[in-house]
């Protein structure tokens, strides 16, 4: 981000991360996206700023609102709406929906249904970095409730006293599902909590993706250098419900259009980028063209997309599998079980 | 083939269940470099019960490493690491901690494969201790392998003999499943023939029939694989009895089994789980379905009648499962 073809690329992932969730929105009101959903609007500064400032093989670990992190690690739009349609050539060939997109390949370990469940699964990643002495970090992905859960205090103790590459993003939307953070911590920021680490905490604006970059980069570099982990508290905003469909009776309309009015992060970078005549207005209509037509063709993948075959529900469970599964679909289905299935 | 047979075949070794574990650790450290150990007390300490000592000193700190006391957070390390290729052994000194880390087991380490659409590799141990008998009281006696062998996405193993404790550790090292491993901590100074064969490994899935007979068939677990094994020989010329040691959990070896009782007509099931819901209710109802029609008497539990193990010695010693428990039962259909 520190040249403008950087800052052009984070405007356009947080475009794209904008659009691919408005029309999941859309389509999962229509009933053609099944299941929970967890939008990412008005977060993207968080995930865009903060995997600019990974390498490729830097790994990520998310949450349960996790498609901003996969957009911004590079996952590509029509894998991720056929997941979220259970299609086959989803990235996880419909076994995990929105809730669970992973990319392995791409050091992306997963959105997460479990909220806390990340930061150990990071702990491990850096470790396993540490060992093989390669030069990579691993950032968590949580949200503010996580930090009541105790599995995140036990990943931050451990990648302290180890000294691990990892680097631990707070996304305060302000909400833990529909309780004010608040209610839910007895501290001024979150962030704070690092000094029980003996490790830096800051509390950046989550709604300035270049304040994130800046300081997950500098958190990388300490990884990087072995002085061990870091807590970064973004603030930032949920425009959507906790999940779509919420009622949102924890707070005022009038509150969620303040913030939507005055400090979208998207509406933030492209008036930054304008004011230092690195893009005009054509350009940001052009670029909003092209994602858009992006995600529509994501959209039209999807629909055609194959549903997976029964018999894939029998598939994965083990490397090596265990002879119950397929004996059990034999003798448990109505049609002795669907045929094909790797473990049959 | 018996343990017996198996150790008698190549160059045998006596050893005891405790020195068949750490030689299966040792091997595997030496041999890759990916395996490493994780758990509390497991270095300096030798671990709680001495399964790891020496293993600090020889393989360093970096793969041996002492943890906090902080389940969650070295399992869920455990569970990254072995999601980016790694072998990690995770230690949890008692099973009655797996509580604790449960979440990672469950919902991370057993689902990770399968929600991925089979994009990942799961190469996790994790070795934990059960079994009653210490006079430990109710939350360091337990015995927990049934809540894992139910749960989808887990291969569990609890072996009865060191040479099975050996051959299935380095297996369960070498797989891309995860595995948990439960030893019974109240057999770990008995001995038994094990290969001396550094490539020694035992399939996971697979029973062993330790000692054929054809009245009855005992299949039993852990410290009552042996219990059962001395109650046959004093049984011997009266009652012929088949002992089977499962020694693979999930996935079950049903077959051995099923072929056993249709010779024998009878089966007792023993281990140390509680009874109501369990590991013996999963080996008879696999009987039931697929050997039904040969089965002359009721099956027969031997297990924990569903309590927790108290701490006094003759109320331990009353809910424990022993030799003269498993005698009954075999008499009771004979």
């Amino acid at each position: 981000m520190e040249t403008t073809d950087g800052r052009r690329e984070a405007l356009r992932r947080m475009l794209r991360i904008r659009e691919f969730d408005g029309r999941a929105a859309e389509l999962f009101a229509d009933g053609e996206i099944p299941g929970f959903v967890h939008l990412y609007i008005g977060e993207e500064a968080v995930a865009v700023g903060a995997v600019g400032a990974l390498n490729d093989d830097d790994y990520i670990t998310s949450t349960h609102r996790g498609h901003g992190h996969c957009i911004a690690k590079g996952l590509g739009p029509d894998r991720m709406m056929a997941e979220l349609f259970g299609s086959s050539e989803g990235y996880c060939n419909g076994k995990g929906g929105s809730m669970h997109i992973a990319d392995v390949d791409a050091n992306m370990l997963g959105a997460n249904g479990i909220v806390g469940a990340g930061p150990p699964i990071a702990t491990g990643a850096a470790l396993q970095s540490t060992l093989r002495d390669e030069d990579r970090i691993a950032l968590a992905f949580l949200g503010d409730g996580a930090v009541a859960q105790g599995q995140v205090h036990e990943a931050i103790n451990l990648a302290s006293t180890w000294d691990l590459p990892v680097v631990f993003v707070i996304e305060n939307n302000q909400y833990g599902e529909g309780t004010p953070v608040a209610d839910q911590h007895n501290v001024e920021h979150l962030s704070d909590q690092a000094d029980a680490y003996n490790i830096p905490g800051v509390t950046v604006d989550g709604m300035d993706v270049t304040a994130v970059y800046d300081a997950v980069e500098e958190a990388r570099q300490r990884a990087l250098d072995g002085e061990g982990p870091s807590v970064i508290e973004a603030e930032t905003y949920r425009f959507r419900g906790h999940f779509e469909g919420d009622p949102q009776a924890y707070r005022e309309e009038s509150e969620v259009e303040q913030w939507e009015e005055e400090r979208d992060p998207i509406e933030a970078m492209i008036a930054k980028l304008q004011d230092q005549n690195e893009i005009t207005e054509d350009e940001v209509a052009s670029m909003r063209a092209d994602i858009e037509s992006t995600i529509d063709e994501a959209v039209e993948n999807a629909r055609d997309a194959p549903s997976p075959d029964p018999s894939e529900a029998y598939e994965d469970m083990f490397d090596e599998p265990a002879p119950e599964i397929g004996q059990f679909a034999e003798q448990t289905r109505a049609d002795g079980g669907s045929t094909g299935g790797e473990d049959r | 083939m018996s343990a017996e047979a198996e150790a008698e075949a190549e160059q045998a070794m006596t050893m005891t269940f405790r020195e068949a574990i750490r030689q299966a650790l040792h091997e595997e450290l030496e041999t890759d470099d990916d395996v490493f150990l994780m758990g509390e007390d497991i270095g300096v300490y030798g671990g709680i019960n001495q399964v790891t000592e020496g293993l600090l000193d020889e393989f360093g700190a970096e793969r041996v490493r002492d943890t906090p006391i902080s389940e969650q957070g070295f399992v869920g390390a455990g569970v990254g690491a072995a999601a980016t290729g790694m072998r990690p052994v995770v230690e949890v000194m008692f099973s009655d901690f797996l509580g604790v880390p449960a979440e990672q087991i469950l919902n991370q380490m057993a689902k990770m494969r399968y929600m991925f659409g089979g994009k990942t590799d799961m190469a996790l141990t994790i070795r934990t201790t059960e079994g009653g008998g210490q006079r430990a009281a109710s939350q360091h006696s337990g015995t927990l392998h049934t809540w894992f062998a139910h749960f989808p996405g887990i291969k569990a193993v609890a072996p009865g003999t060191p040479a099975a404790a050996k051959g299935l550790l380095k297996s369960a090292i070498r797989s891309d499943d995860p595995v948990m491993f439960f030893e019974d901590k109240t057999i770990y100074a008995q001995e038994g023939a094990v290969p001396d064969d550094d490539d020694f490994t035992l399939p996971l899935g697979e029973a062993n029939v330790e000692r054929t007979g054809e009245d009855v068939t005992v299949v039993a677990t852990q410290r009552l694989l042996g219990e059962s094994l001395s109650v046959a020989e004093d049984l011997d010329g009266d009652v012929s009895v088949e002992v089977i040691d499962p020694r693979s959990l999930y996935p079950l070896d049903t077959d051995t089994i099923v072929e056993s009782v249709e010779k024998t007509g009878r089966l007792v099931v023993a281990d140390e789980s509680p009874l109501s819901y369990g590991t013996h209710a999963e080996i008879g109802m696999r009987v039931v379905e697929n050997a039904f029609y040969n089965l002359a008497e009721p099956i027969q539990r031997v297990g924990v009648p569903d309590t927790h193990i108290p701490f006094s010695p003759p109320l331990e010693d009353e809910v424990l499962p022993h030799a003269e428990d498993v005698q009954a039962a075999i008499e009771n259909v004979v």
